[in-house]
């Protein structure tokens, strides 16, 4: 038996498992940028609705 | 409840991997003419079935997405396409290890190797093409339309072995040969690895879809945000 079948072997499943795995970590970095922009843009959003709430009882006074 | 269901799947996903993975390696024999190299197209094999299935259902999506305009569609045909790219090129890394040995190439100009490398590089560049174009209608429907030209490739990479003369082998499975070609043991194993890939594929595509949606929802607060 040819020992460089094994080699090729090992080289073949290694590289099948660590493209996915590659990948479910970017998946994960990914998520994670994710939520932390949404916060965010919730924080924004609610600062924005605030501002232009004092805005309109500025205008109301 | 999407995330349960993301995890129930990958769990046994996992399970009928380890299962696997003991019947290849500890109670499958060697290939008589290949010996152990044999083994990848356990993962060659059921990646790149995987991987045409997602293309298909992407293309489903497409089409669903042109005819209702609902972008839930679109966001769903653009997560399982990028899960198939992972998985095509699972499939083309080993086919090329595999090739290295029982070639001694890593590549050549076939018309399966070919066509599969076109197939990538067409999905790789809908996913590209999403992240240049902000505008959210335009977006899905030029990846729609992108998608549907990418499946007519696919049907070429599936093809191919039956039309053209390759270095690729040809149809092993019995559902293709009508039998004869392979170890019905071996041939079951694949078929079990193409469920356990299949099960792994469907929760990275659940977890893929919660993103697009949180997506779409920051895309939607910056909007109000704006205009407040």
């Amino acid at each position: 038996m040819d020992p460089r079948n094994f080699t090729f072997m090992f080289y073949g499943f290694l590289a099948a498992w660590l493209i996915v795995l590659l990948y479910v970590i970017s998946l994960a970095r990914r998520g994670a940028r994710l939520k932390k922009e949404l916060e965010d843009v919730r924080q924004l959003v609610s600062s924005a609705q605030s501002g232009e709430a004092a805005r309109l009882e500025d205008r109301v006074r | 409840m999407r995330e349960k269901i993301a995890i129930g799947l990958a769990i046994a996903a996992a399970g009928l991997l380890a299962y696997d993975l003991y019947q290849i390696f500890l109670v499958l024999p060697d290939e008589a003419m290949q010996g152990a190299i044999y083994r990848i197209i356990f993962f060659h094999v059921p990646a790149a079935i995987t991987g045409m299935i997602g293309y298909f259902v992407a293309l489903t999506l497409s089409v669903l997405y042109l005819s209702s305009g609902k972008l839930r569609w679109d966001s769903l045909a653009a997560s399982v396409v990028e899960v198939s790219v992972i998985f095509s090129v699972v499939n083309i890394v080993t086919g090329s290890i595999w090739a290295r040995v029982i070639w001694g190439i890593w590549w050549t100009w076939d018309y399966r190797l070919t066509s599969a490398l076109v197939c990538v590089l067409i999905f790789s560049g809908y996913l590209m093409m999403r992240r240049a174009i902000d505008e959210p209608t335009q977006r899905a429907r030029l990846s729609s339309a992108l998608c549907i030209f990418g499946c007519v490739d696919v049907v070429i990479v599936w093809k191919s072995i039956e039309w053209f003369r390759n270095n690729h082998p040809g149809p092993v499975l019995s559902i293709r040969t009508g039998g004869g070609t392979i170890d019905p043991a071996m041939e079951r194993m694949i078929y079990f690895n193409l469920i356990a890939l299949l099960l792994m594929a469907a929760a990275l595509v659940l977890v893929r879809t919660r993103q697009e949606a949180t997506a779409r929802e920051i895309d939607s607060l910056r909007r109000l945000a704006n205009a407040a």
